[in-house]
């Protein structure tokens, strides 16, 4: 066990698994000689050659194309948006070509994508966007959230050995402020499995991604007997462990730090409500970021993004109820 | 090229070494030919029996270029077939009746009825099928390509697109990473006059094969009529490719000679572009050839087409013998739980045959070697 920070665990993930297995390559923009625009493949293109560190053009649907075409031929590429907005203007080749395939044809594409998402540091309505709703209403596709450094680094190993598309969202928030221990050499965390973090029975917070550490945050400060389960994966998605943690408190708040419309707790409420509803004790509650482009200045992004506070309060609410 | 000057396309640009094709090869060209129009020309007569559900495409008058392109690929190669490209999937190894059976949204087609027209890919032949997103494909081949070259593997990806699909900013994308990587990919692009309705003077300012230049890599314009003209472009291509020296793209002047699809009266095409391009019609105008310059008997000739209409129409047969799909099918497959390899494509072309072991001069109409539906319900 070593004590890496978010963004070490992910570059240390990726690296063993370059190293494991030849197949597994990275592309995108600047992530050669520049090592990336958050230095995750930093020292990469000596190690492992420029042609496994591949710098591309600025061509988003290029970048995610090329590693669809790879992947069916036998490669496991691991493609670097600059930041997850940017998927986007890669999002055709992602939704309309890779995640179809298999079910069209049986083809199989192993490739992730690594999407730096996330604000709170004035990145504006370009650089702080949390995009995973997009690629959950887009069959095919599976989808992964980590929160801590350990779960950063065994999640992206078993994200590039997956047989599927797998949109890999690491928070820029946690990149540098989230440390913990990480088991050293090869390590996977399995897709698709809930994890308790904090355990307790009066209230259980829903997270995943930058709202796991509020959620911690806001447990500790208050002093209650709150549960945190850190989702990690949104597809697939661990219903039997939303369900237990559901019935077991009774009441439940769903955080996330993307936009309330239509996103991850607007599905994590539906199903509590249509299969735990005899266990509930109180209404389903969201704490997510508000249904607007996200500001750039500090007081109107502040104003967006879920805090603390809002954290705090929404728990207050649901344990008075 | 304008609308109206279809008399001016060129004859084969690369010129074509006369010992790379076989007697037997032409023979199989042709066949190939007409399988593509016979069977298309069967699917649209299901389709106007109400057989197949939604709508109906084809690619009549283009049956040179899939035929041509595919004919010089190795087994080893992969493909991205479009929309007007049957002929690449005959040539590939597919057989009519499964194509048939696809059209009918069937058990037995090549996607069990997941997606229709000509959106599948055989993949035990090297094929991944089209998306409708034009021109998608040509990014996904660029991958392959890239996923070769790293591997430093003697080998091919080939797409199509038609010439409205150049107008999107993915084909920039595709042509400029092809150019940067140097990939060994050959983009064919038919240049059919139209795109849907939109003729080529609203599609862009600059002809794609006068772009290609500027993206680093050539670009060649061939007769898109003339099977061997686009035979020797794309085997020039393919070995460039093939020897390290990046990607070609090969424009085919051609016609489409339907409507975009089925529902589509083509009230926009002038009647004389039509009749002017009717009177190069790459399957009449080959079986002539066949007989002025290569010797083939009027009887030979006859023999490829009576042969080959029997054939699609027992495949037709067992195309609509073919179950429709369990509805549960819907809702199988949406994740993969391992990744498997494409399989090799049939490769027809005598230059692949070990020497001493070319096809005999008689045309083969036995499907080739492949899962036919019969071959898979056994
Ligand atoms: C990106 C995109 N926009 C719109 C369409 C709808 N559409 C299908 S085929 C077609 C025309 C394509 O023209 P071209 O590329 O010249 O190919 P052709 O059909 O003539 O062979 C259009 C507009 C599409 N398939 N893809
Ligand atoms: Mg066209």
């Amino acid at each position: 066990m070593a004590e890496l920070t978010y963004l070490e665990a992910i570059s240390d993930g990726l690296r063993t698994e370059m190293r494991r297995d030849e197949s597994v390559f990275c592309l995108g923009e600047d992530i050669g000689a520049f090592g990336g625009a958050f230095k995750v493949t930093a020292g990469f293109a000596e190690e492992f050659g420029p042609e496994r560190v591949l710098d591309t053009p600025l061509a988003e649907n290029a970048i995610v194309g090329a590693a669809t075409g790879a992947a069916i031929e036998g490669m496991r590429p691991v493609c670097e948006m600059q930041f997850a907005d940017f998927i986007a203007c890669g999002f055709d080749q992602l939704v309309n070509v890779a995640a179809k395939l298999h079910y069209r044809q049986g083809q199989s594409v192993p490739l992730v994508v690594r999407l730096p998402s996330g604000g709170g540091f004035s990145g504006g309505p370009f650089h702080s966007q949390n995009p995973e709703a997009w690629f959950l209403q887009a069959p095919g596709l599976k989808v992964v959230a980590p929160a801590t450094a350990a779960d950063a680094k065994g999640l992206l190993a078993s994200a590039i050995r997956d047989p599927n598309p797998v949109c890999f969202l690491e928070h820029k928030g946690l990149y540098r402020h989230v440390r913990d221990e990480v088991p050293e050499g090869e390590y996977t965390v399995p897709l698709g499995k809930a994890r308790v973090a904090r355990e307790g029975g009066e209230l259980t917070v829903i997270a995943y991604g930058s709202a796991v550490p509020l959620a911690l945050a806001a447990a500790e400060a208050l002093e209650e007997d709150i549960e945190v389960l850190d989702l990690r994966s949104l597809c697939p998605l661990d219903t039997e462990a939303i369900l237990a943690s559901a019935r077991k408190t009774g009441k439940v708040l769903i955080a996330h730090e993307a936009t309330r419309a239509c996103g991850v707790g607007a599905e994590v409420a539906a199903l509590i409500g249509a299969e735990a509803f005899e266990d509930l004790d109180g209404p389903i509650r969201r704490l997510t970021a508000a249904d607007v482009p996200i500001p750039f200045s500090p007081p109107l992004e502040q104003e967006v993004l879920p805090q603390l506070d809002d954290m705090k309060e929404a728990c207050r609410e649901l344990l008075a109820y | 090229m304008t609308l109206s000057d279809a008399s001016a396309v060129m004859g084969a640009a690369v010129p074509l070494d006369p010992a790379l094709l076989t007697r037997a090869d032409r023979a199989e060209l042709l066949r190939f030919m007409t399988m593509m129009r016979v069977a298309e020309e069967r699917a649209l007569s299901l389709y106007k029996q109400g057989k197949v559900p939604g709508s109906f495409y084809d690619g009549r008058g283009q049956e040179a270029i899939s035929v041509g392109a595919a004919f010089a690929l190795s087994p080893r190669d992969r493909l991205c077939i479009l929309h007007r490209d049957l002929g690449a999937h005959f040539v590939r190894g597919v057989t009519p009746d499964r194509y048939l059976a696809n059209y009918m949204g069937r058990a037995d087609g090549v996607t069990g009825g997941k997606d229709g027209n000509l959106h599948f890919g055989d993949r035990a032949r090297g094929c991944v099928g089209m998306v409708s997103m034009l021109p998608d494909m040509a990014l996904v081949a660029n991958g392959m390509a890239l996923a070769m070259k790293m591997r430093g593997e003697p080998r091919v990806a080939l797409t199509f697109f038609g010439e409205g699909s150049t107008a999107n900013g993915q084909w920039h994308e595709a042509m400029n990473f092809a150019g940067i990587q140097r990939l060994p990919v050959v983009f064919v692009l038919e240049n059919n006059r139209f795109a849907y309705s939109t003729p080529n003077e609203l599609e862009f300012a600059a002809d794609p094969v006068e772009r290609a230049e500027g993206y680093g890599l050539p670009g060649v314009e061939v007769d898109g009529n003339d099977v061997e003209a686009v035979f020797a472009a794309v085997h020039a291509a393919v070995e460039r490719a093939r020897a390290g020296g990046g990607p070609t793209l090969v424009e085919c002047q051609t016609m489409r000679m339907h409507g975009h699809g089925a529902h589509d009266d083509m009230g926009y095409v002038p009647p004389e572009l039509l009749a002017e391009w009717e009177a190069r019609d790459p399957i009449q105008s080959y079986a002539a050839r066949l007989l002025e310059e290569f010797g083939f008997a009027a009887e030979e000739v006859e023999r490829i087409d009576a042969e080959v209409r029997a054939y699609v129409g027992e495949c037709a047969e067992r195309a609509l013998a073919s179950p429709l799909p369990e509805p549960s099918a819907a809702l199988e497959g949406v994740f993969a739980d391992r990744w498997e390899p494409l399989g090799d494509g049939a490769a027809p072309w005598s230059g692949w045959a070990e020497p001493g072991d070319r096809p005999a001069a008689a045309p083969s109409v036995p499907p080739p070697p492949g899962p036919t539906i019969e071959r898979r319900a056994a």
